[in-house]
């Protein structure tokens, strides 16, 4: 038996899910609004951009649906009590990865600790040596011998089920698009391999099979060894960074989900309204920015400290507390970081509502509520999508930073930031802990860089000014 | 025999590759000589501007290039020179002016400069030799006070100013060739008129050549030694001036001039010419034009007519003029016009009376925005429209014509004056009672392009209106009334469910046209609806508008800026200067014996085609003043001819007969 939690953040991240699929089905069938996606699908990095995108997404998704599993208990008739530790999905997939914590350090796909630690033996004499670890390699007889073959040997298996697997993908691709091209299964595949598609199929699955050996090599290996190493308490890196995922793309999706509704309405108000309600928002957000963010930031995340430290029965679990403050971490970025957005919004709308359509519509009677959403908010919406697109990466990027300086989210909560700060630590000791820093780099690394480049895409597709007829 | 300054031979252009490429310029062959100037007429998408820009090996980049054919100027082949020695041409040996003035100069450097720009790079002049340089041209191209001209920048000039620094920049290097890209089309008529003479004057002065593109016949006629009708990528028709005004042959030359709007054409159906303009991006088989032509025949469909038939160098690509081929016997052309148009029709009852009319811009300034002044864009209007009439308001730009017209519809609130429409006041109307209203009085815009939200359907655009005025019970209704309303402006009603971009500018007029009836209007402002729009395409949408109000009994207030339009469409005209009506009566009256000063100059400056009826250009000095500090007196004194001292003391008032009012001390 499990009970489900439903976390404040898994609830806005399945809100923003709801809204992007209402989305994706309504503009189905508009022509004009599927043509740019499909723009974005058409250009190599973007299609890559998507894939990478995607693979993060459904580890951040799987990462959102918790859960607590029900405490073993003898008695059958007595009330099922519920672990105070919250899981998710993902913590079920990756399975040991979770459990299976060593002493302290140890690096990358080694077999013992990282320091000498003095060994009592039967005997009573004492020595000091590198003593094995409790998991990684645990199956080995003989480690120090033995350990490159095996590597080497589960990493040909993951080589094999990746061709297989790619080839499985491939055969897919080929025959949904020769079902939907009315084309012969051959004829296909040829067009395919020549990148003769519109859509650059043969990147997709090029970026798709690397995705797949490197998942492939983590179920291989990530079993038997510690991919990543393993930080000062033990835990398994590979693990941590796996989790953080949810953590960045939680700070990416949500704080934009919070800034939209203000950026939108207060901008389109301001330019469209104009007069005395458009001075006031101006005032308000001018004021707004001036105030510098980190500042804001670090008062809020202390009010809120203050008060949990007060309150400390009205969180169930460990997890609900670093959940609130992830939230609230959110909502005070998005709070600082509308301005940019509802100052473009307002210049748009200043000029749109000048437009001529905007005036005829006038001229038949149609009322402002009614203008505003059938013909200012459609016109102006690339350049929302545009700047969300954009802001993600750099949210992101902001995360990491606030956690270093100590404002970010909760310690205990895995996030590639909160990596980052304890690296800080290692990075000082002689012989260097690199493997924290490097993990949490690559994999924000990639996201952002993702990020970025889909935003690229995006901007290409949606400005104006930069499509090419 | 001299050889020709500029000779084309075969050029063709093409821009993208693959079979798909367009081909702007498709085997063009022509010759220009020194001091000659040679017109290039066609409507837009027929490839004028692109042989242009391939003379000078500009085409857009990187799609475009020349793929065929010479240009030789003076014996060298441009086509085959290094761009490096390329640029020794450009700018040295032929210059282009463009269109758009406002957008031609770098709006943050001074007006000397960028002609100094050229006089350095080209003639490596400097110091006090350049500066004495500048100031010569900015005279030479009629600009007052070239001192303090010399530092100032481009949006300090108006826009025929800054077409004349644009011309003294392209005759900084002393060209042989200047080439003049519709220079005029973005100016007043009173504005083109003085740079036609100056172009004239210089090419006297200088002895250079002009290519000149233009769509307006009457600027050819005015200007042109020889003229070349280029249609889908190719000459059609080349000819002497006076041999295409008189003897044009190609079917589509004769079209052009039969779809010119005036008052002789007043009561018939303009001529026009079905169709578009074919996307270049194909090999035709047979005559290009055979698609919109009425009497091409089989032959026209099979076979590509050639273009060597000669007559005194008269060049004609049309089967109908190859002795060779015998067109087959005329079916008897349909020579009856479309539909009879009564001018007039209708009760006569007074449906709009403005009176008194006033729309003032407040202009604030500092801190506090503190009102420093007035733009008085529209200062005291009175107009009067009777049901099922056309009323038309003249007026060069900036003169407030379309500020009338959204002051009426209450799209900007009048700041005095009162607008009548059927016994209600409509400047006290508010709220809910004015939004209802609003279904009576409707307006059609200037560019169709801008008028329609890109991201609706025409089919929703149509039906917005009726929506927000609740005609029609069910949706299924106004889907039924949308398609009546499609084909009533001449459209398959299978249309509305594509976007505006899918169609051409006169489709978008129609469909703005469409969606203005949906409400069931019985006046319309037409902000100048046809002129963003091709000649042929022009008379489809004045045929339309006049058809309509046959039918409809439609009362129009048409708003312009073309004389010969008003002269085919209206009843009456008011003539607008800085604010306020100078002159207003019936159309023929006003055209035909203008009295105010103002009147006169505006019909002299309209080119004219015929030769016999061109009247002397009275020249206009300077542009008009600003609004917001209009002279005082008579606005119109400091530009006029017939300026007497009282003109500079008061404003005169109204005199004429109760018919044909004018507000002018000549006729007190």
């Amino acid at each position: 038996m499990i009970m489900p939690v439903i976390l404040w953040t898994d609830a806005l991240i399945f809100l923003l899910v709801a809204i992007v699929t209402g989305f994706a089905l309504y503009a189905r069938g508009k022509p004009h609004l599927r043509a740019p996606w499909h723009h974005v699908m058409c250009s190599r990095l973007g299609s890559m951009a998507v894939v990478i995108l995607c693979a993060y997404i459904i580890i951040g998704l799987l990462d959102s649906l918790h859960y607590r599993p029900a405490i073993e208990n003898s008695d059958a008739s007595a009330e099922t009590h519920y672990a105070v530790e919250v899981l998710s999905v993902l913590d079920v997939l990756v399975g040991p990865l979770r459990t299976r914590t060593e002493k302290t350090y140890s690096a990358p796909f080694a077999t013992q600790l990282f320091s000498r630690e003095t060994v009592q033996h039967p005997d009573g004499s004492q020595t000091r040596k590198y003593p094995r670890l409790e998991y990684g390699g645990r199956h080995l007889e003989n480690p120090a011998a033995d350990a490159r073959a095996d590597i080497l040997q589960r990493s040909g298996i993951a080589l094999t089920q990746t061709l297989a697997a790619g080839l499985a993908v491939l055969l897919l691709i080929t025959l949904w698009q020769a079902r939907r091209r009315q084309l012969a299964f051959m004829a296909s595949l040829r067009d395919i391999l020549a990148r003769r598609t519109a859509v650059p199929w043969l990147i997709i699955l090029i970026t798709l099979s690397v995705l797949l050996l490197l998942t492939f090599l983590a179920i291989n290996l990530a079993t038997a060894y510690h991919v990543l190493g393993t930080d000062k308490v033990g835990e398994d890196v590979f693990y941590q960074t796996l989790k953080s995922i949810r953590t960045g793309l939680v700070i990416g999706t949500l704080t934009t989900l919070i800034m939209l509704p203000f950026a939108i309405f207060m901008g389109i108000l301001a330019g469209y309204a104009r007069g005395w309600i458009d001075d006031l928002i101006q005032y308000l957000y001018t004021t707004l920015n001036s105030i510098p963010g980190i500042l804001l930031i670090a008062a809020a995340i202390l009010m809120l400290q203050v008060y949990m430290a007060n309150h400390p029965d009205a969180f169930e679990t460990t997890l609900e507390r670093a959940d609130i403050r992830l939230l609230f971490l959110c909502i005070i970025l998005g709070i600082t970081s509308w301005t940019g957005l509802c100052r473009l919004l307002r210049g748009e709308s200043l000029k749109l509502r000048e437009a001529e359509y905007i005036q005829a519509a006038t001229a038949f009677g149609v009322r402002h509520s009614k203008i505003i959403s059938r013909h200012i908010l459609p016109n102006v919406m690339h350049i929302v999508l545009i700047t969300v697109v954009l802001d993600f990466s750099g949210l992101v990027l902001a995360e990491a930073v606030l956690s270093y300086v100590g404002v970010g989210v909760d310690p205990t909560m895995n996030s590639w930031g909160n990596m980052i700060n304890s690296a800080r630590l290692e990075m000082a000791r002689e012989p260097v802990v690199w493997w924290s820093l490097l993990a949490a780099f690559l994999f924000m690394f990639t996201l952002v860089l993702a990020a970025n480049l889909f935003s690229d895409a995006v901007r290409d597709a949606f400005d104006p000014r930069l499509r090419q007829r | 025999m001299k050889q020709p300054l500029l000779q084309l031979a075969n050029l063709s252009a093409r821009i993208g590759t693959g079979p798909r490429a367009i081909r702007p310029v498709d085997d063009v062959s022509f010759t220009i000589n020194k001091g000659e100037t040679f017109a290039l007429l066609g409507e837009s998408g027929c490839g004028k501007s692109m042989t242009a820009l391939s003379i000078l090996r500009l085409l857009p980049q990187p799609h475009g290039r020349i793929s065929g054919g010479q240009v030789k100027l003076e014996g060298t082949d441009l086509t085959a020179l290094p761009e490096v020695e390329m640029r020794q041409v450009r700018g040295r040996r032929i210059a282009m002016i463009f269109q758009e003035p406002m957008t031609s100069l770098n709006p943050v450097l001074t007006v000397g400069d960028q002609i100094g720009e050229m006089l350095q790079q080209h003639l490596q002049m400097k110091g006090t030799a350049k500066l004495n340089r500048v100031l010569e041209l900015l005279d030479a191209v009629g600009i007052p006070d070239v001192k303090r001209r010399y530092t100032e920048y481009p949006h300090q000039l108006s826009g025929g100013m800054k077409q004349r620094v644009m011309i003294a920049i392209a005759l900084a290097g002393e060209p042989d060739l200047l080439i003049a890209d519709e220079p005029t089309t973005a100016l007043d008529v009173t504005i083109q008129a003085q740079v036609l003479e100056l172009l004239q004057q210089l090419q006297r002065d200088t002895h250079m050549a002009i290519l000149l593109i233009t769509h307006d016949l009457g600027i050819v006629a005015g200007m042109a030694d020889r003229v070349a009708v280029m249609y889908a990528g190719q000459l059609v028709e080349e000819a002497s001036r006076d041999c295409f005004f008189t003897d044009a042959r190609h079917p589509y030359s004769l079209r052009l001039f039969e779809s010119l709007p005036n008052v002789d054409k007043r009561d018939h159906a303009l001529k026009t010419i079905p169709g578009f303009v074919p996307v270049l991006d194909r090999d035709f088989s047979g005559c290009r034009f055979a698609e919109r032509c009425e009497q091409a025949w089989d032959t026209c469909r099979t076979q590509a007519p050639s273009w060597d038939i000669t007559t005194d160098h008269h060049h004609v690509r049309c089967h109908l003029a190859d002795r060779n081929i015998t067109p087959p016997a005329r079916t008897a052309r349909d020579d009856t016009p479309l539909a009879h148009a009564t001018p007039g029709t209708g009760t006569g009852a007074s449906l709009l009376e403005v009176r008194d009319l006033k729309v003032h811009f407040p202009i604030h300034k500092g801190v506090f925005k503190r009102v420093v002044g007035q733009v008085y864009a529209v200062d005291g209007v009175s107009l009067e429209i009777p049901e099922g009439h056309t009323q038309a308001l003249v007026g060069e730009s900036g003169c407030g014509k379309t500020t009338v017209g959204k002051g009426i519809l209450q799209l900007l609130r009048p700041t005095a004056g009162s607008v009548q429409f059927d016994n209600t006041e409509l400047t006290q109307l508010k709220g809910e009672r004015l939004r209802r209203r609003r279904t009576d009085f409707q307006f059609i815009f200037q560019d169709p392009y801008s008028s329609m939200n890109p991201r609706m359907r025409v089919g929703d655009i149509v039906e917005e209106g009726m929506i927000a005025q609740d005609i029609g019970n069910s949706s299924q209704q106004r889907r039924q009334r949308v398609d009546e309303l499609f084909v009533q402006v001449g459209l398959s009603p299978e249309n509305a469910h594509r976007y505006p971009h899918e169609f051409s500018g006169g489709q978008r007029q129609r469909i703005c046209i469409a969606r203005a009836l949906a409400v069931n209007p019985r006046l319309i402002i037409c902000d100048e609806p046809t002129s963003a729009l091709d000649i042929s395409v022009q008379a489809q949408i004045l045929n339309l508008l006049k058809q309509l109000q046959n039918e409809l009994g439609l009362s129009y207030l048409f708003i312009t800026h073309n004389l010969s339009v008003v002269s085919y469409l209206a009843d009456r005209v008011a003539v607008m200067y800085l604010g306020r009506i100078v002159e207003e009566g019936p159309v023929a009256s006003v055209l035909e014996e203008p009295l105010h000063p103002y009147t006169r100059v505006l019909l002299s400056a309209v080119p004219q085609i015929d030769q016999d009826t061109r009247r002397e250009i009275i020249r206009l000095e300077g542009d008009m003043p600003s609004p917001a500090n209009p002279p005082g007196g008579c606005h119109f004194h400091p530009r006029c001819p017939d300026a007497m001292p009282g003109c500079r003391e008061r404003y005169p008032g109204e005199t004429g007969t109760a018919d044909h009012r004018v507000h002018c001390f000549l006729h007190q």
